[in-house]
């Protein structure tokens, strides 16, 4: 972002005021539809503003790790299509685009809101795989929301396809599914806030992106309680800052996992 | 036996239902959904625009660069992992030549434009859906085109030749199958995409894709309708 647009933004951030109108602490328009994508085992479309992204699960079956031989394996990937927004580019990912996967997945994955042990069909032998994809269409700010939001209601949707045994294999047939769902036993949702200057936003545009100092992911549970963070950017923030963003991150969670 | 009613008790000359949308992607210069059937495609195009590596450009014209990706979770089976495999790199090279006789790129030398062809669902005929929606794309764009593009499979079963193939008829186990992707430049009526996987008399091949030129109207219609959907309440 150049001097005079970071500026402009400034003096309007000093009014309490965004470019779209907005104050610091509003969120876009959101809305989730779920069951979108018929061939996943569960899926979601996530609306906020402009920005949209679709999220869908696939189940596998898996043999379990050794060190966890009772346990089905959980992954959340986003991929930054270049079809959603002109700056990303072919080819294999970015490192913005590792962060931001890593992110989600550990938002989810440190609630431990899957129960993998629960996945296990035969220890040792057969355990689930499920992996959430998350492909944005358009990219238009905040997809570290967008990711969060998508991959947990694409979770929640989701129905464990049945299995058929042929002699000592399990196979997955995907063309039934039953209508068992996920152990899912928490509702985890990232926000990331971020600082622009001594200001403090949630949700930001591309542009808003742009001029951001530092960001804070906060991973919340239904609880409350926090369950992983994510520090980004280039600058620093105060220990006040840091609690500041936390209250932010968790009260915005709240409002949002009532729409699920 | 013979193929004598399709699974869907559709006619042989009749797609499955279509539905298409110009303009959904607001970062994109153009954009379109195109759905045929359980058949997904999302297209975006990017340009013209600079083109790097430099060594690239053509001083001549612009140049015109496809991408065809299914999203992991599209496919009926197993997960489809992320990252081009041979698959989607040939189809993103057939559908730049199933486009490029349209296009007229003079006017942008050393340019690119770009076409991001995206399937979040898919039930055969993801090629061609990705060409349809594409060449809606690129007319959202307001690029010159000297017409636009309908892609669709034809094929036969056993003795009957018929249009838009479902996955269950592609995988017909008890008469020959032939599945005959083909794109349809819709004034000339020439064919700017041919590929076959199968067996096929040459007379039934050529009375196959004659049918899916008559069938690629029903596209075409699709196509046109959501241009003017988009349009025509901005010109008033």
């Amino acid at each position: 972002m150049n001097e005079d647009n970071r500026t402009h933004l400034l003096n309007s951030l000093k009014q309490g005021i965004r470019a779209d109108g907005r104050s610091p602490e509003e969120y876009r328009d959101v809305t989730i539809e779920t069951d979108v994508v018929a061939n996943a085992e569960g899926s979601a479309r996530v609306r906020i503003g402009d920005t949209e992204v679709i999220a869908g699960v696939k189940m596998a079956i898996e043999t379990p790790y050794p060190d966890t031989p009772d346990q089905g394996n959980f992954m959340v990937n986003v991929e930054l299509l270049p079809m959603s927004n002109p700056e990303f580019e072919s080819g294999p990912p970015s490192i913005d685009a590792i962060e931001l996967a890593r992110v989600t997945d550990r938002g989810i994955r440190e609630s431990k809101a899957i129960d993998t042990k629960r996945l296990c069909i035969e220890e040792g032998k057969h355990a689930w795989g499920v992996i959430v994809d998350i492909c944005p269409i358009n990219a238009a700010g905040n997809l570290f929301d967008a990711a969060s939001i998508a991959a947990l209601a694409a979770l929640k949707n989701t129905k464990l396809p049945e299995t058929d045994k042929i002699d000592d294999r399990l196979i997955v047939n995907y063309k039934k599914k039953t209508d068992e769902s996920l152990p899912l036993t928490k509702l985890p949702i990232a926000i990331t806030i971020n600082k622009i200057e001594g200001f403090l936003l949630v949700d930001p545009t591309s542009a808003e992106e742009k001029a951001v100092d530092t960001r804070l992911t906060v991973a919340s549970m239904d609880n409350g309680e926090l369950c992983a963070l994510q520090k980004g950017g280039n600058g620093p923030f105060t220990v006040e800052e840091i609690e500041q963003m936390i209250d932010l991150g968790i009260s915005t969670a709240a409002e949002i996992r009532k729409k699920l | 036996m013979s193929y004598n009613e399709r699974f869907d008790k559709r006619k042989f000359d009749q797609t499955r239902p279509i539905e298409a949308k110009a303009g959904v992607i607001k970062n994109a210069d153009g954009s379109a959904w195109f759905k045929i059937g359980k058949t997904e495609a999302f297209a975006a195009v990017y340009g013209p625009r600079d083109l790097y590596p430099k060594f690239m450009q053509n001083p001549s014209t612009g140049i015109l660069r496809c991408n065809y990706n299914m999203m992991p979770f599209s496919g009926s089976g197993d997960r489809v992992r992320p990252g081009q495999n041979r698959r989607a790199k040939e189809i993103s090279m057939v559908t730049e030549k199933a486009l490029l006789p349209v296009l007229d790129l003079t006017e942008f030398p050393n340019a690119v434009v770009d076409v991001f062809i995206e399937l979040p669902q898919t039930d055969a005929g993801s090629r061609c859906a990705g060409i349809c929606a594409a060449a809606i794309a690129l007319a959202d764009a307001g690029l010159p085109m000297k017409d636009l593009v309908s892609a669709i499979a034809v094929g036969r079963i056993g003795d009957q030749v018929l249009v838009d193939l479902s996955y269950e008829e592609e995988a017909f186990e008890d008469d020959p199958v032939a599945d005959i992707p083909i794109a349809v430049l819709n004034n000339s009526k020439q064919i700017s995409l041919l590929q076959m996987d199968g067996e096929v008399p040459k007379e039934m091949l050529i009375k196959a894709i004659k049918l899916g030129i008559d069938a690629s109207k029903q596209i075409h219609d699709a196509q046109i309708k959501a241009l003017k959907d988009k349009y025509s309440g901005d010109s008033q």
